[in-house]
């Protein structure tokens, strides 16, 4: 909302500093977004009384002009046709600076010298004609430099006004707030009218058809209007604000709407079929046009002003061009009502016409003032364009506006809310500045009328917010709140979980990424999933704003290949990234989808950053899997295993698997499919052949399973001994076999057995490969002798050898 | 001492100050210490001595001769280890060239904006927890008070699944689901991931947001006042000073925004903060009775406050990053720098 501080002065008494004043009213609700001087775009132009004009020797289409400015006088050459001799006028001597920055010269002209320039308006850059010099008022002083006989000068404060406080979407509604603020008076406009003998009821007449819509609808007639350009001071305002100036009649509209908050609508009454309104309505299918020219086709439920016959205006939205003020205009219909704000609300989002008068009726006007708005407007129609009002006012009321009254505060109430008092005579003066009737009852209960434009206040929560608004939140006393339990803030398990793999993964080198929860519907065929994978049941926005955010991700993979291939298209080919987040499963309609916790990470490229210490070892599946271990090891998930034959389609099947806990699978990891990686719709930015390995595991899942206290075991007091053997197995066959056979034997003295080489090539068969193990075997209460070792074991290598047909070294 | 006896000591002081090498100390050693040594030449003499004074000159002689003895024993080991040093020095490292190991990881700045409040909020004994980022309108909406067709729907441009199910606008619906199960007193505090349907330089279609809700008997807008005082401190430096202000949001009342004076310019009024001085932090009020009527808590036996803040706007802030997107670009130059 737009204030002129000079309009707003029209209303109030303003003794503040434009700066001042922003900041009370923002330290009392309505918070200045902005405040904007306003100077004029020109300097040095004066004003001027051409005291004698000449045709120019020279040139047929200009004059010469001899001008006073009181102290001096100058010859000007002048190509305008609508000035004479004594006209009072704008003069832009030597020296003078106009809008567009063109500094004015002395300037010779066919021969005759030119000591400046006569303005037009449009030069000026405060508006009107643009065909001829602008005429100023004749009492104009000679010499007044033209900024201050205009008065030009403004402050405009911009207001964030908040969607409950529409009693603030006018000039008045402002400069009540101001008047409670400041403790001055508000001077309401002059709403009288002058009528002439005609009585309405003779001319015209409304019928209201849908009352629930339409609560209230008051209209008048003026007879007799010649339609022109507004007064230069009607101008001003309306520009001041924002809005274009139009004509005499349209501009009273917008000014009266400015002022008061209430939208008008002036009708050309020739255009209205047997000459009355009817409020009802739209038909399914009936189209209208309305004033910006657009065509709409209306549902059954938009409410319509009609004549006999058509509709002439979407209600409380915006006029229709079939009955718009024309030049030729001579009788207006002029309306003022009251509309259902939810319905006005649903048409102007259904017809996408989100007009000033929407924005007014959709959060609620005053239903009392209404009358008030149609009398200003009418007056001053009246006074603007020499036409006369015609006696009486149509004023239709059959709905009902809800009005509270008598709303009870507890004076202690206050205190309770706020944890400070304050007192009584306060509390009353401060609501009666607000214009509320007080209706004192004793005991601390007071009985409270806001006035009828306050709809937002129906609660005694809302009378405290008052009150203390307007005391000062800074006059509020901090205090700290007593506890009635001593409670220590908890954090969720999830949390705990998701807050441990964040300090794991980012102790191996990978940093976090955030992504936008949404992918692009086509990332589940770019990863090739198959039609019965239920990350293709999509939670799917209805009103994305791009195509690439259509769709809740189900995978979190998708986002992290993005940002390897953002990274690689700046040359970061290295990277190590991880994300916790949220995939969202759709459940079907109407039901909320299934949300689960994730974590993802992505290596590609080298191993580690590049430095004197190390080759360029390129990063592959065990470097992911080891960082997946460690994970599993301290959050302690019991039974971890990686498994092969998964199946994930935009995994590299010879090279992927899936994380387990016991039966229960967790995640899954791997490199990417090559061809699937490279068909992917940024797949050309990521270096061909190097392999990216991501993997993703189930935050839930794994918070369920990491519920296992630490326990103690006493350091062992006897020595291990250890044996190696290296076993030879056919490719294919697994060492997590070999190592499950050791497991499985049970043998009480295998403290630990661990892989320390993989071999294959020289030296061994070809199709073997061989798998170095190293066993320990401990006793808890004795050091075992070389016989009882060697003949487990013996045992356990046998078993091994038996069950995976391995072959000893 | 006898002249002759100090004579020779100082000489042989004198001698090994001159000395620097092993063979110098061990030709010293033998020319006063050895079987034919100046010493132990004095020492066999020492039949002339007068017969009284022979214990005395003995005990002097053999002092002496330790003492020169321990002497040279010392510059020896001395000698030793300083050759040591020379040969390890021969072999020294470059210690300039970077160290060895994995560089570690950096959390996002909004991870790290969002644990830092968490910890605060944390010791003031609030409990996070969490809810569905998909809402259903009851909760996002309804629930706190924002009727369907109300212009109050228009301070936050939503994301739809369905008539009845949006991408959740912020973190607050997460304050009724807590109080629909839980009796007060109740003190949470809930981050997450936000959604709105707007995209420009301080926009992005999804952020960050912390939730708090404090409700008990006989909380006051003096209690929010002072909590979130607390908070600010914390996080933005002692010497901050918030300034409370009218607002309003659908669900509380009294609202009230809480700015600080610009981090940027300190108050002079800069492009951050928009000319004024001060910078909105967060936003905050006195729970709605409406709210509280929602989910059954008698609205005259309980009072509380709430309050939200954006994250990415924190940490903005904090880190003085100017355009929003940044932060989901996912650009390793940006996240590297955290």
């Amino acid at each position: 909302m737009q204030v002129s501080l000079k309009w707003l002065r029209d209303y109030v008494d303003v003794d503040l500093s434009p700066e001042e004043l922003e900041e009370r009213l923002t330290m009392s609700g309505l918070e200045v977004d902005s405040l904007n001087r306003i100077e004029p775009a020109f300097s040095g132009v004066r004003v001027a009384r051409i005291v004698s004009i000449k045709p120019h020797p020279h040139a047929d289409q200009l004059s010469l002009c001899e001008v006073t400015t009181g102290d001096a006088t100058h010859s000007v050459v002048c190509g305008a046709k609508n000035i004479h001799a004594g006209d009072i006028v704008p003069l832009a001597p030597v020296g003078a600076i106009l809008p567009a920055g063109d500094l004015i010269r002395s300037a010779r002209i066919r021969d005759e010298v030119s000591e400046g320039m006569l303005c037009s308006g449009e030069e000026l850059g405060i508006g009107g004609d643009a065909s001829g010099i602008m005429l100023l008022p004749s009492d104009f002083p000679l010499g007044k430099g033209l900024a201050e006989a205009l008065d030009l000068r403004d402050a405009v404060l911009d207001i964030g006004v908040t969607p409950n406080r529409s009693d603030c979407l006018s000039i008045v509604g402002v400069a009540r707030e101001v008047a409670a603020i400041t403790g001055k008076t508000l001077r309401y406009p002059d709403a009288v009218v002058m009528e002439n003998d005609e009585e309405i009821s003779r001319i015209t007449s409304v019928s209201i058809e849908d009352p629930d819509l339409c609560p209230r609808y008051t209209a008048r007639i003026i007879k007799n209007v010649r339609i022109g350009p507004s007064p230069f001071w009607m101008r001003r305002r309306l520009e001041a604000v924002g809005l274009r100036s139009i004509n005499n009649i349209v501009d009273v509209t917008n000014f009266v709407m400015m002022e008061l908050g209430q939208p008008l609508h002036a009708f050309d009454f020739r255009f209205l079929a047997e000459g009355r309104i009817v409020v009802r309505r739209s038909r399914a299918g009936e189209t209208f046009v309305s004033l910006d020219g657009k065509e709409h086709t209306l549902g059954a439920d938009t409410l319509m002003i009609c004549d006999g016959v058509k509709p002439v205006a979407v209600g409380g939205v915006m006029g229709g061009l079939n009955s718009e003020v024309k030049e030729e205009t001579e009788t207006i219909l002029l309306e003022s009502a009251y509309f259902n704000p939810a319905s006005i609300r649903r048409t102007a989002r259904a017809l996408a016409m989100g007009t000033d008068a929407a924005f007014r009726f959709e959060r609620g006007i005053d239903p009392e003032g209404v009358v008030r708005a149609l009398d200003r407007a009418a007056g001053l129609m009246a006074e603007l364009s020499g036409g006369t009002v015609c006696r009486g006012m149509i004023d239709q009321y059959p709905g009902t506006v809800a009005i509270v009254r008598d709303i009870p505060l507890r004076v202690k109430r206050v205190r309770e809310i706020l944890g400070t008092a304050i007192p009584e005579e306060e509390i009353v003066r401060i609501l009666k500045s607000l214009e509320m009737e007080i209706d004192r009852g004793g005991n601390g209960l007071l009985r409270v009328t806001p006035p009828t434009c306050r709809l937002d206040i129906t609660r005694e929560i809302d009378l405290i917010e008052e009150v203390v608004r307007l005391y000062g939140y800074d006059r509020v006393p901090t205090t700290l709140p007593a506890v009635s339990v001593i409670a220590a803030g908890s954090i969720d398990e999830k949390r705990k979980t998701e807050a441990r793999v964040r300090e794991i993964m980012t102790g191996a080198g990978y940093t976090e990424v955030i992504n936008y929860s949404f992918i692009p519907e086509a990332a589940v065929d770019q990863l090739c999933l198959d039609p019965a994978d239920e990350r293709r049941r999509h939670v799917r926005i209805r009103n994305p704003l791009t195509e690439e955010q259509a769709v809740m991700r189900t995978t979190m993979v998708y986002s992290l290949l993005r940002n390897a291939a953002r990274n690689a298209d700046v040359g970061r080919f290295d990277l190590k990234l991880f994300e916790t987040g949220r995939t969202f499963i759709g459940m079907g309609e109407g039901k909320q989808p299934r949300e689960q916790d994730r974590a993802a990470f992505l290596i590609t490229g080298r191993r580690y950053e590049e430095r004197w210490h190390f080759s360029g070892l390129q990063a592959d599946f065990y470097d992911l899997q080891g960082c997946v271990e460690n994970i599993l090891d301290l959050l302690q998930i019991p039974d971890p295993s990686f498994r092969a034959g998964v199946h994930e389609p935009f995994l590299d099947p010879g090279k992927s698997c899936g994380v387990f806990s016991g039966e229960e699978q967790v995640g899954f990891l791997g490199e990417m499919h090559p061809d699937i990686l490279s068909r992917m719709s940024f797949g050309d930015t990521l270096r061909q052949g190097v392999p990216v390995i991501v993997c993703e595991i189930d935050l839930d899942r794994l918070t369920a399973k990491c519920s296992a206290k630490t326990t103690f075991r006493a350091i062992p007091r006897f020595p291990s001994s250890s044996r190696d053997v290296a076993f030879l197995i056919r490719m294919g066959v697994e060492a997590g076999e070999l190592l499950r056979a050791a497991t499985d034997s049970a043998e009480e003295l295998l403290e630990k057995v661990r892989i320390f080489d993989v071999y294959e090539g020289k030296n061994i068969p070809v199709g073997t490969r061989s798998l170095g193990l190293r066993f320990s075997y401990r006793s808890t209460d004795r050091t075992l002798t070389d016989d009882e070792v060697n003949e487990v074991h013996a045992r356990i290598v046998k078993k091994i050898v038996h069950a995976s047909g391995a072959s000893i070294r | 001492m006898t002249g002759e006896l100090r004579v020779l000591r100082e000489q042989a002081e004198a001698e090994l100050r001159q000395a620097g090498t092993e063979e110098a100390f061990q030709a010293i050693r033998t020319r006063y210490l050895g079987r034919k040594g100046l010493l132990t030449g004095l020492l066999r003499n020492i039949a002339n001595v007068a017969s009284g004074d022979r214990p005395q000159f003995g005990k002097e002689c053999n002092e002496v001769k330790e003492e020169l003895s321990a002497r040279i024993d010392e510059l020896l080991a001395g000698l030793a280890s300083s050759k040591k040093d020379e040969v390890l020095l021969g072999e020294r490292i470059d210690v300039t060239l970077p160290g060895r190991g994995v560089r570690h990881g950096r959390l996002h700045p909004v991870t790290q904006v969002r644990d830092e409040i968490c910890r605060i909020f944390a010791g003031l004994g609030f409990s996070v927890v969490e809810g569905p980022e998909v809402e259903l309108d009851y909760y996002n909406f309804e629930a706190l008070n924002i009727p369907k067709d109300h212009p109050a729907r228009d301070m936050q441009d939503t994301f739809y699944v369905e008539e009845n199910i949006v991408l959740r606008t912020h973190t607050s619906p997460v304050q009724v689901r807590i109080m629909e199960k839980t009796r007060p007193p109740v003190r949470i505090l809930s981050p997450g991931r936000v959604y709105r349907r707007d995209s420009d330089i301080s926009h992005t279609p999804m952020f960050h947001q912390i939730e708090g809700l404090l409700v008990d008997r006989g909380i006051t807008f003096g209690d929010l006042k002072g909590v979130l005082t607390v908070f600010l401190k914390q996080i933005f430096g002692e010497d901050t000073a918030p300034r409370f202000r009218p607002s309003f949001f659908p669900f509380t009342e009294p609202s009230a925004e809480v700015d600080i004076r610009c981090v940027i310019c300190r108050g002079r009024g800069c492009r951050v903060c928009g000319q004024s001085g001060w910078l909105e932090i967060l936003g905050s009020g006195m729970v709605d009775p409406e709210v509280f009527k929602n989910v059954g808590y008698d609205p005259d036996e309980f009072t509380g406050f709430a309050f939200g803040l954006g994250l990415e706007r924190i940490a903005m802030l904090k880190f003085g990053i100017s355009d929003i997107r940044l932060f989901f670009d996912n650009d390793m130059r940006f996240l590297e720098q955290f």
